[in-house]
């Protein structure tokens, strides 16, 4: 009977192989590849050498001087300080991981989906040291509006290539991503940029991961004896948050928190929160939730953050949401930009507009009359990126 | 018997191959889409392969991506996309008539009703491009008991055991791919291997269409001689609607000489494979 996959390919009824048959072998090959190296002493110590002497890991854990503002019950806020990470934002971790496999399996070029840059800066920087040769597909809309990660990626060697179907934004550099793959996967590592795609990918992402919430765990026994009351994180493609949820899952008494754009609002189309809007389908390769009309064509999503602007969601955050264990909540952009020019005014951060959302939940949640005592919040990237759009949104006067 | 299999038995008394054009189902609008799968089968097509719109098709290159959006951009809706194969199958009731489709569409409303619509309209089979055999057992038992023909894709490189799934999972016709890659005329086919069809005929599979970069009679003889059925040529259809959808009569003109040249190409052709029983 048919050969199935080797790990769990699926989180209840999410996740599994939705892809053209003839990238089977491909993923099979990945599988064993990830299999093999997880208990190769070899490539845990040349991982674990990069990400301390390159990207600087142990990365900080900081706890908000001044914020919340307002917090009835004394909640203190503590930030899993990813944007400090060399690339700017936690993507580089697993990057540098699925670049070692790719290696591993003797494949010389990698080809990447990237909306606003960051995941295709991360992988470049990542080509660069290791040597790959590097295609980053972009959006055509999104190379456009952000020039600067474009030239960034060019400098480090990536060949960026322009996507001009369907809506010219991160879905469809993903489509153009998978169709190279159809034809190059012999030669060629499909780096994936988040916890969503066929398995592997879930699985591969979060285990490459997980140090997030594994160090903020011990950072906080450290300092303050204890756990977290509840672990908060933006959810686009879902990798950071389940970076830092992996290693809490089976804490009973940690809420996890995942927090999703609302974009223009929750009443309105702008929005990106698949989980809380989106319906069961299949989407890049998985079945989870995905934002889509009646008939079952993938919506156009809408985020002021455009790492959060995706109609689809990794499928263990599918599950998480299905079983209880998670919750998954919703910001919009005006909230998320009052957070960002908080963060930087009050503790002298610049978050990236992703993180706001997760810190923008932080701050609501510790101003309620039931609020628990410590919040802890992957601030998940920096907002270097974001200062231009946040400051001609500024002085457009519209947030809304 | 289904449809499929009396086809490949006249081929075979006529010594043919089988030429099943693709064209998405809507394209560029409801009403000349109609006319353009008419056509096709005026002309002399032997079956078809009709694709529902779907917003993001990643097994498709450059030209059935843009009939997806022309279909969608017009406003085809599900209802009169199947209605149109309705029209046909009323028109034509031996034609073998074999819907594309991506695993989300099926999912909508859910598996049993997505089939049970098919069945209504008259379609024959469904082969669902981002569905691979390992991922196939729940489309495969709603099509079953929706009366349909599931089809599955395989890969010129597939394994031995990937191959002998695919076989048995696969009614009426076994799609096989002539290359690696996305559709697209821009890349030509390559010929399938005799090691894979015999590989297909060790396990009784049903006929092998090839498909994928054909677009001209010289590669239609070569799939012949190389032991497939027959060929399923879409890109190189849907570069004519791209051409010509401004003018009808032209567009007509055009698929019908197509159709008629290619088909011509299948003649004198000694089907390599026994037909299995389904």
């Amino acid at each position: 009977m048919t050969k199935q996959s080797q790990l769990p390919a699926y989180f209840g009824e999410f996740g599994g192989q939705y892809v053209p048959e003839i990238l089977i072998p491909a993923l099979d090959q990945l599988e064993q590849a990830f299999i093999d190296a997880q208990q190769d002493v070899e490539f845990q110590t040349q991982f674990q050498h990069l990400l301390k002497n390159y990207l600087g890991r142990p990365t900080p854990l900081s706890e908000c001087q001044n914020l919340p503002l307002q917090a009835p019950t004394g909640t203190r806020i503590f930030l899993k300080r990813e944007d400090l990470l060399h690339g700017g934002a936690h993507k580089t971790n697993q990057v540098l991981g699925q670049a070692l496999l790719a290696k591993r399996m003797g494949k010389r070029r990698i080809i990447a989906e990237t909306g606003a840059g960051q995941h295709g800066t991360a992988t470049a920087l990542a080509c660069a040291l290791l040597g790959l040769e590097c295609v980053i597909y972009m959006g055509a809309k999104d190379v456009a509006r952000q020039q600067p990660n474009v030239f960034r990626m060019e400098l480090m060697g990536a060949r960026v290539v322009a996507v001009d179907s369907g809506s010219s934004t991160l879905k469809d550099a993903v489509n153009e991503a998978l169709r190279d793959w159809t034809a190059s996967y012999h030669t060629t590592h499909y780096l994936l940029g988040t916890a969503a795609g066929p398995h592997p990918f879930p699985t591969i992402v979060r285990e490459f991961h997980r140090m997030i919430g594994a160090e903020a765990k011990q950072q906080l026994r450290d300092r303050i004896g204890r756990l977290p009351d509840e672990v908060i994180a933006c959810v686009g493609g879902g990798s950071n948050a389940i970076g830092i949820f992996a290693d809490f899952i089976d804490e009973p008494n940690v809420d996890l928190v995942g927090v999703e754009p609302a974009g223009k609002g929750m009443t309105t189309n702008h929005h990106g929160a698949t989980l809380t809007a989106g319906r069961a389908g299949v989407l890049h390769g998985c079945r989870s939730k995905v934002l889509q009309t009646a008939e079952g064509q993938i919506s156009a999503s809408h985020s002021v953050s455009a790492g959060l602007d995706y109609p689809g969601v990794g499928p263990q955050h599918a599950y998480l949401q299905a079983i209880g264990r998670a919750q998954y909540v919703t910001v919009e952009d005006h909230e998320a930009l009052q957070a960002f020019q908080l963060l930087a005014q009050y503790e002298g951060i610049i978050p990236a507009l992703e993180s706001a959302h997760a810190l923008a939940y932080a701050l609501r949640r510790a101003a309620q009359a039931d609020a628990p005592e410590i919040l802890l919040v992957n601030l998940s990237g920096r907002g270097d990126k974001d200062i231009d759009h946040v400051r001609q949104l500024l002085a457009q006067g519209d947030l809304s | 018997m289904n449809r499929y299999h009396l086809l490949f038995q006249r081929l075979q008394q006529r010594q043919q191959g089988a030429f099943i054009p693709f064209v998405t189902l809507g394209d560029p609008n409801p009403e000349l889409s109609l006319t353009i799968i008419d056509t096709l089968v005026r002309a002399g097509a032997d079956g078809l392969e009709l694709g529902l719109p779907f917003s993001d098709p990643v097994a498709d290159g450059a030209t059935i991506q843009a009939a997806n959006i022309r279909a969608l951009a017009s406003g085809t809706t599900r209802q009169q996309a199947l209605a149109i194969v309705q029209t046909i199958r009323a028109r034509y009731p031996d034609l073998p008539i074999g819907l594309l489709v991506y695993a989300n569409i099926t999912l909508t409303p859910n598996l049993d009703a997505f089939y049970q619509q098919c069945a209504v309209a008259g379609v024959d089979s469904v082969l669902i491009a981002d569905v691979p055999v390992r991922s196939a057992q729940p489309f495969i038992v709603a099509a079953q008991r929706a009366g349909i023909a599931p089809v599955l894709i395989a890969p010129p490189d597939a394994s031995t055991a990937t191959l002998t799934d695919i076989a048995h999972c696969s009614e009426g016709y076994v799609y096989l791919l002539s290359r690696a890659g996305v559709t697209g005329a821009e890349q030509a086919m390559a010929a399938p291997t005799a090691q894979t069809i015999a590989q297909l005929q060790a396990v009784r599979s049903a006929p092998p269409l090839l498909g994928f970069g054909i677009s001209t009679p010289t590669q239609v003889k070569s799939a012949l001689a190389a032991g497939a059925a027959g060929v399923i040529v879409g890109s190189a259809v849907v570069d004519l609607i791209a051409a010509h959808y401004h003018d009808q009569q032209l567009l007509v003109a055009e698929l019908t000489h197509f159709v008629q040249t290619m088909k011509q190409a299948t003649n004198n052709h000694v089907m390599p494979l026994p037909l299995t029983q389904i």
